[in-house]
């Protein structure tokens, strides 16, 4: 972002990578993924690089508003200076805090889902979305709690998906009723509390009832979660998890 | 001597309507303990949300057969209701039926009560049964022991009989049966009592009538001591919950202050509070006075139907965690302190609170804010904000986080990520391929 305030340009777009985009393997994927769509369909972008941090969505999800806080002025702050108006993330966290708990604190932006830019560029003729290596696949796609019911959003990552002309099977639990993955609320950084099973292994059981060859997510720490059920039934030869977004780049050979 | 009856009628009618009325001004008593709130913002989705959500039942039928025979119910409480007043009038002036001169019309309406009564008590039976002969699961939740499920069938019972004594009333009312209009159901039910002498049938009528009066008096102060009040407080509660996005959780305004004096550069850090300053407020809540006045009302509304639990991510999976529970607890603590109010004039610290006492830990902390149980509540009440306050009062007040989550927020201070990495390290995905 400093280069392009340098040249004095301003980017179409922000992309908020997010922590788990920029530190996690896994998740560095998607972030990859995402970003040679954006540079397929011509979008001008930028990063913020290491000026961005933390949106605070764990600290203020596990009741420490001061942190949260702490953070979000600092991120605002180098927003704000920048001239930020729009921002797109993969993240559905980071994705909900600064669409909607940022503008009180001074942060008002336009944000977006990376599933709902993807969909705009797709909208505007910017970029194909073609079925490929995906035609006809079984696959069923997890909703993340902070895309969903947090924000309503519910149509945009199915969309794209029946582009890719997969066969979509929904679980029972979908959309308003979707299951959480067991990561939201700050779990995703300390072991759950004693219960009968862990609520990815629960929510990975009846992904797997729908038979797919590919779960699909739409948040970095769904994947995560899914990727670990999964394993623990032991079926990753045969089911990947997968970001919406990987998988056009993928059937778009990026 | 002839005005005993009305007399009579006029004192229960006094005596029933006035404690009800005294005990509906403790709970408003009560809901002003908590913190105020606002909301006289978005007015019109606000009464769109009463219209579709709590007149129209929306999110009731989500649930087909709960969500249909809830239907058959409430359209009964509320249309038997112009009945009542039938009652009402007939009881104070001695009258007799005396809708009964509309005619046609009259008929019609008793019939479609009579009908609907058939109906309700059908449904009723069924819910019975789905408590305690299929016994669902989210019924037999641990948080459901004893009162609240005694409580669950008295109402169900309550009901049962004030539709049997419609029905009885109107089968024994002689000069009704005669007039033969609208007695559709009633009709069937006096041949059960052919060869009943008319002063037998009078005597029958007159203590159906009376029972029916003070089955209705009596079911409506027993509202207070019940989870039954959402007949009443579901239409407040629908109109003061949230019109905001669900991710978005409230930014804590005192908070706010305390960050923008810190990142200030020309804040004087030595500075004296300013002459008269409030005191800092308690971040976060331990008890029901730190709740807001709508969470107060959630959970006076909250009938404990266990929709919010059946959903709950971490209920499902065997955790302690009940958004349910979390709704009984605060009703049963804020009622605590009521009587402690009503013992003492004012609250008496009684060496309890919330947290702990009611509200462990354990299920606190096994919150995955996934928004399910708002979202399955069909009157808008929100359990997660009151996890989410009891949270920043363990982190803020107490620094009672567990400890992963510790080291994950010193990660994010120290290197503004939840992980150990370095912040210089955050761009390098650019460069790998």
């Amino acid at each position: 972002m400093a280069e392009f305030m340098a040249q004095g340009k301003n980017p179409e777009v922000l992309f908020w990578v997010g922590c788990a985009g920029s530190f996690d393997d896994r998740a560095k994927k998607i972030t990859k993924a995402f970003a040679r769509l954006l540079n397929n369909a011509g979008v001008e972008f930028a990063v913020l690089g290491t000026e961005e941090g933390c949106t605070g969505d764990p600290a203020k999800r596990a009741g420490n508003e001061f942190l949260f806080q702490m953070q979000a002025m600092m991120n605002i702050q180098v927003l704000n200076g920048y001239e930020i108006k729009k921002i797109v993330t993969t993240c559905p966290h980071c994705f909900n805090t600064i669409k909607n708990e940022y503008p009180e604190l001074g942060g008002t932006y336009e944000v977006m889902h990376h599933t709902q830019f993807l969909k705009s560029l797709l909208k505007e003729g910017r970029l194909t979305v073609e079925g490929g290596k995906f035609k006809g696949k079984r696959i069923t796609f997890h909703d993340p709690c902070y895309l969903g019911r947090a924000n309503n959003e519910y149509e945009a990552p199915r969309e794209l998906l029946q582009k890719l002309e997969v066969e979509l099977i929904e679980m029972k639990r979908c959309k308003t009723r979707g299951l959480c993955c067991g990561a939201g609320g700050a779990q995703m950084f300390k072991e759950p509390e004693k219960g009968d099973k862990d609520i990815n292994v629960e929510r990975t059981e009846e992904a797997l009832e729908t038979k797919p060859e590919i779960i699909a997510a739409g948040c970095p720490f769904c994947n995560t979660m899914m990727t670990d059920g999964v394993k623990s039934k032991e079926k990753e030869d045969s089911i990947e998890v997968m970001d919406v977004a990987e998988m056009i780049a993928n059937a778009k050979d990026l | 001597m002839q005005y005993i009856p009305n007399i009579l009628f006029l004192v229960a009618l006094i005596l029933g309507v006035g404690y009800f009325t005294r005990n509906i001004r403790k709970v408003i008593r009560n809901i002003k303990l908590g913190q105020e709130v606002d909301s006289s913002d978005h007015k019109g989705q606000r009464w769109n949300n009463v219209v579709r959500i709590a007149l129209g039942q929306s999110k009731m039928v989500v649930r087909p057969i709960a969500g249909f025979l809830h239907f058959i119910v409430y359209v009964g409480f509320i249309i038997i209701n112009i009945e009542v007043l039938e009652i009402i009038i007939d009881g104070l002036f001695g009258t007799h039926r005396i809708f009964s001169s509309m005619g046609s019309l009259y008929g019609f309406l008793i019939g479609s009560f009579e009908i609907l009564a058939v109906l309700v008590f059908v449904s009723v039976i069924v819910f019975w049964i789905r408590r305690n002969v299929q016994r669902l699961k989210r019924f037999m939740s641990p948080e459901m022991k004893g009162w609240p499920k005694n409580d669950g069938n008295f109402i169900l019972y309550f009901e049962m009989v004030l539709m049997t004594l419609f029905l009885v009333m109107n089968a024994t009312d002689v000069p009704f049966q005669d007039m033969n209009s609208g007695n559709v159901v009633s009709k069937h039910i006096a041949g059960w009592f052919n060869g009943t002498s008319e002063g037998t049938l009078h005597m029958i009528e007159r203590i159906a009538w009376w029972l029916h009066f003070l089955g209705i008096l009596i079911f409506l102060n027993y509202l207070y001591f019940s989870k039954h009040l959402h007949i009443i407080l579901a239409f407040p509660n629908v109109y003061h919950g949230s019109v905001k996005p669900k991710g978005q959780f409230k930014n804590l305004e005192s908070v706010t202050n305390e960050v923008k004096l810190m990142m200030d550069p020309n804040a004087d850090p030595f500075a004296a509070p300013p002459e008269g300053a409030e005191t800092p407020a308690k971040f976060g809540a331990s008890d029901v006075m730190d709740l807001s006045r709508v969470q107060l009302l959630n959970a006076y509304t909250c009938t404990e139907c266990g929709r919010c639990t059946s959903e709950c991510p971490a209920n499902q999976t065997g955790k302690k965690l009940s958004p349910r529970k979390i709704m009984m607890d605060t009703r049963d603590r804020l009622q605590e302190v009521s009587a402690n109010i009503d013992k003492n004039g004012s609250f008496e610290p009684d060496g309890k609170q919330l947290l702990d006492d009611y509200i462990t830990r354990e299920e606190l902390w096994a919150c995955t804010t996934c928004n399910a149980c708002v979202q399955a509540c069909p009157v808008s009440i929100d359990p997660l904000s009151i996890i989410m306050d009891m949270r920043q009062y363990l982190v803020m007040e107490q620094s009672a986080a567990p400890s992963e989550l510790n080291v994950t927020m010193t990660n994010i201070e120290n290197n503004a990520a939840p992980w150990p990495f370095n912040q210089m390290d955050r761009a390098n995905w650019i460069n790998e391929s």
